[in-house]
This record gives C-alpha cells, sequence and structure tokens, in this order.
C-alpha cells in the first residue's frame, strides 16, 4: 500500500536497487561534514585568537593560513592534498604518516578540516572582537586569570554572536562535501554519480537534490533550536537594549526563529 | 505565432545550434580525453590519439565535416542523448546495458581487460580469489568499473572508482592501489610510459574480450551505416593498419 | 626548480599559456554569471519584500532551495536535466530544432541561480536600510519612479550591499571551479589536464591556488574602489 502510494511519485525499480545506497551515502556525507566541522572548529578558534594574539609572527601566520585557504577553491586544495601530497609516498613512508595519505577518507577529512578552520577563524575573530572591552577590563578587576576570563566571560558572549554565522558555515560544508565524491569516496553525490553511471536515469540527481534539501531543513532547524537554548537569558531583556550597538541587533536577530 | 516568438527568444539567448534532422553534412563526435593512447589531450589543448586519427579518417572517408569535442567520460552517453554531439568515438565497450540507451557501429578494436600491480605486488593472478581484501581501480561508468565492483567487489575486494583513468593510474603508482583493472592497451601505453618504474601487467582477465565502438543515437539510422561503411572502407584501403601502427606494434582489429 | 619553471613557462611544452587561457574562461564565466545572478537576485529580494503572499513564497522556495543545494548538483542537473527540459519544451511545441546547453552556458545559469538566492539575501537587508522618507522625499520633489530609484535608492543601496556582494563575487569565482567536472576547460580543468601530462600534481594544484588568489586579490582591489566611490557622498559618524 505505502509502496503504491511511493511509487506515485518515485521508480520503485530504482529504489529497490539504490534505497539502501543513497541511505550510506547520506551516512558518509554526515560523518565527513560532522568530524571536519569540530575538527575545524578547534583549529579555527586557535587560528582566530592567533589573529588578535600580540605576536607578530602568529598573526601573519594565521593571516597568511586564512588567506590562502579562503581565496582559493575547495576543489584545487583537495586535489593539491589528495594529487599532490600523495604523490610524495617516499617521504611520508619515512615520517611514518603514509597510512594517514593512502587513504581518500582521510584525505578529503583534512582538507575540509583546514578549509573550514579558515573560515571559522574569521568567525571567531569577529565573536570575540564584538565582546566590549569593558567586559575584560571588569573581570580582570574582579582578580581572575587570564584563562579563566576567556573561557567564562569572553568566549560565551563571542559565541552568541558566532553562533549564525557557525550554522551557515555548516550548511556550505554539507554542500562543499559534494566534492568529496571527486576522490573516490562514496558520499550521497558519489553514490549519486555511480547509480546514474549504470541506470541513466536522471530521476537519480532529483533524489540526491531532496536529501540534501532534508539535511540542510534539519540543520537550520536544529540550528534555529540551539540558538534560542543558548540565549534564552538574554530573553527578558529583549524589550529594552541589552547591550548597546550591532551585538544587541546581532542577538536579537538570533532570537527570532528562522529570522 | 506566440510559439515561434518563444522559440526565437530561446535561439537568441545564445542556446542554439539548429541542425536538420536528416543525415547531416556536418557532425560533431566526442571524445574524452584522458585515456592514453587512444584519447588524450596535449600542451596545446588538442585532442590527440588513436581514437582521433580513427575519427578523422572515417570522417575524410564519409566525406563530412567533423569538429572533435572533449567531453567527460561520466556524462558523455547523456550527453550523447542529449544531442550535444552525434556520435562517441571515445573506446567506448560494446554492452547489453549501454544498448539499451544507444545503438553501436561495429567495432573498430578490440581488447581485453588486464590488472596492473605494483611491481612488488603479492598478487599472483587475476581470479577473485586473489584479490580478495585488496583496493581495486578502475574508471567510473566503464566496463571495468561494473567488472571491479561486480565480481571482483563481490569477491570481497574494495572497488574504487575514478572520473578518469589518469587519476587511477596516478593512485596505482602513488601505492593507494593495489591493482588496477582497465582495457589492456591502455595499461601497456602507460607501462610504457610514466607507470614503467612502479607497476608491471599482471595478466588479462579470462573471458572479458570486448569491443570498441562508435556510440550514435537510436534513431540516427542512417549516420550508423555510414560509418559502418567508412569502418570497412578504412580497413580495406590500409589506412587502419597506418594509424594503428602509430600507436601499437601489434594488431588490435 | 629549473624544471618547474620550463613546466610552467609560455614557450613550446610549457603550460604558461594554457593556464593563461584557462584563467580568461574562469574570468569570462564568473564575469557573464554575475550581472545575471545580481539582476535576479535583486528580483528576488523585492519579490521577498513584497506584499504579495504568492510572490514571498515564490522567493522563499527559490532561496531555500538554491541555497540548500550543493553547487556541483545544480551544475549537474542544469547541465543535463535542461537539456532534456528543453528538448521535451521543444518536441510537446512541435519543434524539430536542436538546442544545445553547452557547458559555458549551464555554468552561467547554474551559478547565476545560486549567486541570485545568495545576492538576494545581502539586496534584502540592503534595501532595508533605505527609509521610506528617501522615496516619500524624492517624489516630493517631483521625480519618477525610474529617476528616484537611479538617483536617490541606487546609490545608497549599493554603499549598503557592495561589502555583501563582494563576499558574494569571491564565492562565485571559486564556485566556478566546479565546471571543471563537465568539462569546460577553466583553470582547473586545464591544470588536470597538465597534471595528467606531466605527472607533477603538486606544482600544478598549487599553481591553480594561486592563480585564484590572484584573482581574489585583483578583485578586492576592486571592490575597494567601488566601496570608496559608494562612500564618496556619505559622511563619517
Amino acid at each position: 500500500m505505502l509502496r503504491d502510494l511511493l511509487g506515485l511519485v518515485i521508480n520503485l525499480d530504482l529504489l529497490d536497487r539504490y534505497g539502501w545506497r543513497f541511505l550510506d551515502g547520506v551516512v558518509v556525507t554526515a560523518q565527513l561534514v560532522t568530524i571536519s566541522f569540530i575538527l575545524g572548529g578547534v583549529l579555527g578558534l586557535l587560528l582566530g585568537l592567533a589573529r588578535l594574539s600580540e605576536n607578530l609572527a602568529l598573526r601573519w601566520f594565521s593571516g597568511a593560513y586564512i588567506y590562502f585557504f579562503r581565496g582559493s577553491p575547495l576543489l584545487a586544495q583537495l586535489f593539491l592534498l589528495y594529487y599532490g601530497l600523495g604523490s610524495l609516498r617516499g617521504f611520508w613512508t619515512d615520517v611514518g604518516l603514509w597510512w594517514f595519505f593512502r587513504e581518500a577518507w582521510y584525505c578529503a577529512l583534512l582538507a575540509f578540516t583546514l578549509n573550514t578552520a579558515a573560515y571559522q577563524a574569521e568567525i571567531f575573530r569577529g565573536g570575540i572582537q564584538a565582546v566590549p572591552r569593558g567586559q575584560r577590563e571588569a573581570a580582570a578587576a574582579l582578580g581572575m586569570h587570564n584563562a579563566i576570563i576567556f573561557a567564562k566571560v569572553v568566549f560565551p558572549q563571542a559565541m552568541i554572536v558566532a553562533l549564525r554565522p557557525l550554522g551557515n558555515e555548516l550548511i556550505l560544508m554539507v554542500k562543499a562535501s559534494a566534492i568529496a565524491s571527486l576522490v573516490t569516496i562514496y558520499d550521497l553525490m558519489g553514490v549519486t554519480k555511480l547509480a546514474f553511471s549504470r541506470s541513466y536515469n536522471f530521476e537519480l540527481y532529483l533524489w540526491a537534490a531532496v536529501l540534501y534539501l532534508i539535511i540542510v531543513e534539519c540543520i537550520r532547524r536544529l540550528w534555529a533550536v540551539l540558538e534560542r537554548r543558548l540565549t534564552r537569558h538574554l530573553k527578558m531583556g529583549e524589550s529594552q537594549p541589552v547591550q548597546a550597538g550591532w551585538l544587541s541587533r546581532m542577538t536579537k536577530s538570533a532570537l527570532k526563529p528562522n529570522a | 505565432m506566440y510559439k515561434t516568438l518563444l522559440a526565437a527568444g530561446i535561439c537568441i539567448l545564445g542556446m542554439t545550434s539548429l541542425a536538420s534532422a536528416q543525415m547531416k553534412k556536418e557532425i560533431v563526435i566526442a571524445s574524452e580525453g584522458a585515456y592514453p593512447p587512444f584519447n588524450f589531450m596535449d600542451s596545446n589543448n588538442k585532442l590527440q590519439g588513436f581514437d582521433i586519427d580513427i575519427a578523422n579518417a572515417l570522417c575524410e572517408k564519409m566525406q563530412v565535416k567533423c569538429t572533435i569535442v572533449a567531453q567527460d567520460w561520466d556524462g558523455i552517453i547523456p550527453a550523447l542523448l542529449a544531442k550535444k554531439f552525434d556520435a562517441i568515438v571515445a573506446s567506448m565497450t560494446i554492452t547489453d546495458e549501454r544498448k539499451q540507451q544507444v545503438e553501436f557501429t561495429d567495432r573498430y578494436y578490440r581488447t581485453p581487460l588486464s590488472l596492473a600491480v605494483p611491481k612488488d605486488s603479492p598478487i599472483k593472478d587475476t581470479s577473485v580469489a586473489s584479490l580478495k581484501g585488496k583496493t581495486v581501480g578502475a574508471q567510473s561508468s566503464t566496463t571495468q568499473s561494473i567488472y571491479a565492483e561486480d565480481t571482483y567487489g563481490k569477491g570481497g575486494a574494495d572497488a574504487k572508482l575514478y572520473p578518469t583513468q589518469d587519476e587511477a593510474n596516478a593512485d596505482l603508482a602513488n601505492g593507494r592501489l593495489d591493482a588496477a583493472v582497465a582495457d589492456k592497451f591502455v595499461l601497456v601505453e602507460w607501462l610504457k610510459n610514466s607507470g614503467k618504474d612502479c607497476c608491471k601487467l599482471l595478466g588479462d582477465i579470462e573471458g572479458t574480450m570486448s569491443e570498441a565502438g562508435i556510440a550514435i543515437r537510436k534513431e540516427d539510422k542512417e549516420l550508423k551505416a555510414a560509418l559502418n561503411k567508412a569502418i570497412k572502407d578504412i580497413v580495406a584501403d590500409g589506412t587502419y593498419k597506418k594509424i594503428q601502427d602509430k600507436y601499437f606494434a601489434f594488431d588490435i582489429y | 626548480m629549473q624544471d618547474i619553471l620550463s613546466l610552467l613557462s609560455f614557450s613550446d611544452g610549457g603550460w604558461g599559456t594554457a593556464l593563461a587561457a584557462g584563467t580568461l574562461v574562469t574570468l569570462s564565466l564568473a564575469l557573464t554569471t554575475l550581472p545575471v545572478g545580481l539582476f535576479l537576485g535583486l528580483g528576488v529580494a523585492l519579490m521577498a519584500r513584497s506584499n504579495s503572499p504568492r510572490l514571498r513564497a515564490i522567493a522563499t522556495v527559490f532561496t531555500t532551495i538554491f541555497r540548500g543545494l550543493p553547487e556541483l548538483l545544480t551544475l549537474l542537473i542544469v547541465y543535463y536535466g535542461g537539456q532534456i527540459l528543453i528538448q521535451r519544451l521543444m518536441a510537446a511545441m512541435g519543434f524539430e530544432a536542436q538546442i544545445q546547453i553547452n557547458a559555458f552556458l549551464a555554468g552561467v545559469i547554474a551559478f547565476g541561480l545560486v549567486l541570485a538566492a545568495f545576492s538576494s539575501e545581502v539586496w534584502v537587508g540592503a534595501l532595508n536600510t533605505i527609509a521610506r522618507g528617501q522615496y516619500e522625499a524624492a517624489s516630493a520633489l517631483g521625480l519618477t519612479k525610474w529617476l528616484s530609484f537611479r538617483l536617490v535608492v541606487f546609490p545608497q543601496l549599493m554603499r549598503a550591499a557592495l561589502p555583501g556582494l563582494s563576499n558574494n563575487w569571491l564565492t562565485l569565482l571559486k564556485d566556478t571551479s566546479l565546471i571543471s567536472t563537465i568539462s569546460l576547460v577553466d583553470i582547473m580543468r586545464q591544470t588536470n589536464l597538465a597534471v595528467g601530462a606531466t605527472k607533477q600534481p603538486m606544482v600544478f594544484y598549487l599553481t591553480a591556488c594561486f592563480l585564484y588568489l590572484i584573482l581574489s586579490a585583483g578583485s578586492g582591489f576592486a571592490f575597494a574602489f567601488l566601496e570608496r566611490r559608494a562612500n564618496r557622498g556619505h559622511v563619517r559618524g
């Protein structure tokens, strides 16, 4: 009965042949994006801090890093890592890292991590800079250590500003992950191409489109819930300005679901 | 009137190339450009290779003007069906699966599938059992990719598929693959050149002798007849042998 | 080192000329897409702000789809699906003609749709910065609708939109590299060909990255100039 209904919109024969593979593809895409987004977040935070540090060399390095990874296409970076670094087998064997560069999966993870780190670094930098100086000074006046000030005062406030752009970056990563299919990974796009190359049925591309839209929509909803939770302490103050300037505008817009 | 205007509008948008439905004076042929020695790009970005020479010889015989364009392999059949070009001369193996979509001419060469492995490889032969637990690479959307997936893959090998043969070769040389499966002559050519330091030919895969033909759309019967006649003609008058000798030291027809 | 330089040289056997040609293709694809995407995006933005719920719904669906789909998928759908669609349309209207969507045009359409979806958000934000009073004052001065848009609204709109649009442009520039997968010979495709022929992936992929960096830096200067120009009537503070 359900099958009959399903048969009205999609080709059941195709579904039997490729349905499970598509689900596998969704799982691979989800893993690829989740892992590289989290690792990229850690690296990105470090780079963002380096960008704001007083050490000239650190500032310069993180600036160059961010410029390189934001200024060139992820596709070129992926090929550079996979085929470029992958061609130096002797070297990697000597340093004991060949097991890593041998696998397309690790190469893709590394490329995506390095790439998203550059974008997340800029997001974190913006968030940290948006925290008013007075907050830091007040915390210092209370006798807090620098590390504690950052962890307890600056970072939570920076995250509120960073949350929305981070959500956008996560969605961009989901979309960008489709190019992993070009280096033999069977993510959602890879599975789609494989199935298409054997059946030549264009419908498969539409399945992929719908699945990607579902993933993106899920992330958007999840993020809205997350934002509401993380900013619930600001809700009381919504009628009057919490803080002057654009920070309060940002947080207010963050409070609106699906804004 | 409305329809005409609409059609004219689409044309003005630059999407057009109107052509008559009959046997044309001009045909567009597609090849790939990453499958040496059959088709590849030189540094001037020109298509070269056995397929290209054959295509040009056929056009000369048929006395039609030919344009040869490069098309990525994954999309080559969909693009033919979408009338982006009229024929594919790109070492395409004639298979039943493809015959459901397109029409093939008679063969213009024959090849078995072969397996290439690194020189120090422990793999002894091309049997499914020997490849168990190994990583086998092939170009996607090809007969060898289906073989890698359905035969080696079902026997416990990990099949990795690449957009081009060049990339699969690169990964065999890099050591990411334990074996690469492809048309024999392609592997032979690669092992003569950039692959000679790393890898060797393990041998042919039994029962995989297959024929390469020119793919055209099912409705283009006239073109098929003309191409078949031209293939016969170039084989008969020695043009074929001349082209073959340029690339191979043995008979591939 | 010598070898690498000769690989990248413009002489015979070097890939310099080929890479330069690829760069031109990348640039012309991005520059052709830019006005298409920006105008479409402005249209979508106006729809999103309109009073008609239907128009607003269309704008939402449009942006949701094209912001949510991977660019690679959008490109393939336009390239293969667009062709099938047009073929069917023409057949339904009784035409025998063959219409081609070549890779370049598919790129302009696909990237144009993506750019429209992303830039529409920038346009909406910029339109929101223009106070109602501006329109009213313009009409009080007796300006026609078109003149008030051109002389009053547009200059202010550009000032607010330029930073966002410059981001959109940089994304577009990098996204065009995906066109290499449907065999338009841009920087990326040319690089793949060079790698296939020379077996020097490090050299050529790095070169490709730097070519894109140069293009980004160049457009950075152009946008800085445009922003200065757009801001010239604006007093800070």
